[in-house]
């Protein structure tokens, strides 16, 4: 065991007394990655079927469904190409071939143009311009297999921790939720950080009435003003649709089981973040610029905000459910972690931890941190998650506008 | 000694949680990972739902996970229900959205 536990004077159990490290792949930008994929990226819908007919080809290559890419203006336009760019970017990815129908208004060549300024390998190909899907299906497949077998011979060396982005989320929540998985994630939130890591907390929807608790732990003002608007730009685009999404919380079925206050609600999505200082709060699929605790803001959505964590570079994502969950992502591993034992049992294939422990009074909430900290060195060094294993590839960008 | 289970979440914290129905009158431990204390509790508790673990005045903050979750709309003693009735939360009240 890697893992040696420090008591500190008072008791109080804290982190490792180590620097931690893994086995990664050093792209030529720095990044490192935990995953060496090859990605067919389709900037349209029109050329995502074509995209999964070169994966069923070549192996070694993921891609992913998406109805984006086309008709769509401003801020919105931006926010879905800096997804596209993003994904293509993470480090878990080796190289990209960037697949276009040709008109759509998110252009592969402007996608690949920016990815390609990280080094990596980047092709771009064009549905219209090979003469039809045939065509341009053995076109991609070609340079798949070139590029697969160029990232195979990519060796693994050692990393420190320090270079780890770890996404965090929860969904189908439960009762347990608040008070075993989240609690655990937070605690290893603040291992990650005291390796000199990233940690993301995202799902600005769930924590609502808790920005003032985050804000009193931002870095400096301009990070605690952030915090407070990104709040509430939320609460306005919800009133823009004639509806307070405050209103009705804690819900009465919250109410039944425990929660007293929306503080207390949020608190609990929030504690996934452990205890250290914010040190920003960054955009949906934005990079994040500082180590350490970061707030990228996201809707609740779990595939969504799945999504902007790991087009901001997040190379491995702790997820926490209560009710169970199949989520993944095609470029990121998803470790998951149940709230409660019977779930875990009953969902064995889906779910890769247990912190119904905590409830069962087994374990304490350290030690699960501690366990999720193991699991997330064993992912990074490449045993593979549930998700990954059943191809889990899900995808969605966070829509700011409508469709034109 | 009972062997219904608790959750303390925070040593700031003046609430912790049943970890199952937890009925009235009998003593449950509450530990940290420093320090562990007993509880008699005082009234019947439900899965999830809070009691407080040291005497809170009118007025004052309740903390759970290290942080405010609201303030004593009455004086709370040690072993009571902590929710609704008694602790009103201090922003975002959503229910109060008229």
């Amino acid at each position: 065991m890697f893992i040696i536990w420090k008591e500190k004077e008072e008791g109080e159990i804290r982190l490792f007394n180590e620097k931690l490290q893994f086995w990664g792949y050093r792209r030529p930008d720095g990044r490192v990655g935990v995953r060496n994929h090859v990605l067919i990226l389709p900037t349209i819908t029109c050329a995502t079927q074509t995209a999964q007919r070169v994966t069923e080809l070549v192996s070694g290559t993921v891609t992913f469904i998406h109805q984006h890419g086309c008709a769509q203006v401003g801020t919105d336009f931006d926010q879905t190409a800096r997804t596209y760019v993003g994904m293509g970017m993470n480090p878990n990815v080796y190289g990209v071939i960037v697949l276009g129908l040709g008109c759509e208004t998110h252009q592969a060549i402007q996608i690949g143009d920016e990815i390609a300024k990280c080094g990596k390998p980047v092709e771009t190909v064009s549905i219209q311009d090979n003469g039809g899907t045939l065509q341009t299906i053995a076109e991609v497949a070609k340079i798949a297999v070139r590029m697969v077998q160029d990232a195979s011979m990519v060796q693994r060396e050692l990393c420190d921790f320090s270079e780890l982005i770890i996404g965090t989320e929860c969904g189908g929540s439960d009762a347990c939720s608040g008070l075993s998985a989240n609690p655990a994630v937070g605690s290893t939130s603040d291992m990650i950080v005291e390796q000199g890591g990233t940690a993301i907390l995202a799902e600005t929807t769930e924590l609502i009435g808790a920005e003032h608790l985050l804000a009193n732990r931002a870095a400096n003002d301009s990070v605690a003003k952030k915090a407070y608007a990104v709040i509430k730009m939320m609460e306005n685009r919800s009133i823009q649709m004639g509806v307070d999404i405050r209103t009705g919380n804690p819900s009465p079925g919250n109410i039944e089981g425990g929660l007293s206050s929306l503080e207390e609600k949020s608190l609990g999505a929030a504690t996934k973040s452990g205890t250290t200082r914010l040190e920003e709060v960054i955009d949906y699929a934005e990079r994040p610029t500082k180590k350490g605790l970061v707030w990228m803001d996201t809707p609740g959505h779990d595939i969504e905000q799945l999504t902007g964590m790991v087009a901001g570079g997040a190379q491995i994502v702790l997820f926490t459910s209560g009710r169970g969950t199949p989520t993944g992502s095609p470029i990121a591993p998803v470790i998951k972690i149940s709230t409660n034992t019977p779930m875990y049992e009953r969902m064995q294939e889906n779910m890769d931890l247990d912190a119904g422990t905590i409830v069962d009074g087994k374990e304490t909430v350290s030690q699960v941190g501690g366990r999720i900290m193991e699991e997330i060195k064993a992912v990074a060094d490449g045993k593979l998650t549930k998700a990954e294993i059943l191809k889990q590839h899900d995808f969605g960008i966070w829509r700011i506008g409508p469709t034109f | 000694m009972s062997e219904y289970k608790t959750l303390f979440l925070n040593e700031k914290d003046s609430v912790a949680v049943a970890l199952s129905d937890i009925p009235a009158e009998v003593e449950v431990v509450v530990k940290a990972d420093s320090k562990e204390f007993r509880v008699k509790i005082l009234e019947p508790i439900l899965f999830g739902h809070k009691f407080a673990i040291r005497a809170i005045s009118q007025g004052e903050d309740i903390l759970k996970y290290g942080e405010v979750i609201g303030a004593a709309v009455v004086p709370i003693d040690v072993g009571e229900h902590v929710h609704v009735h008694n602790l009103e939360g201090k922003r975002g009240r959503g229910d109060k959205v008229v």
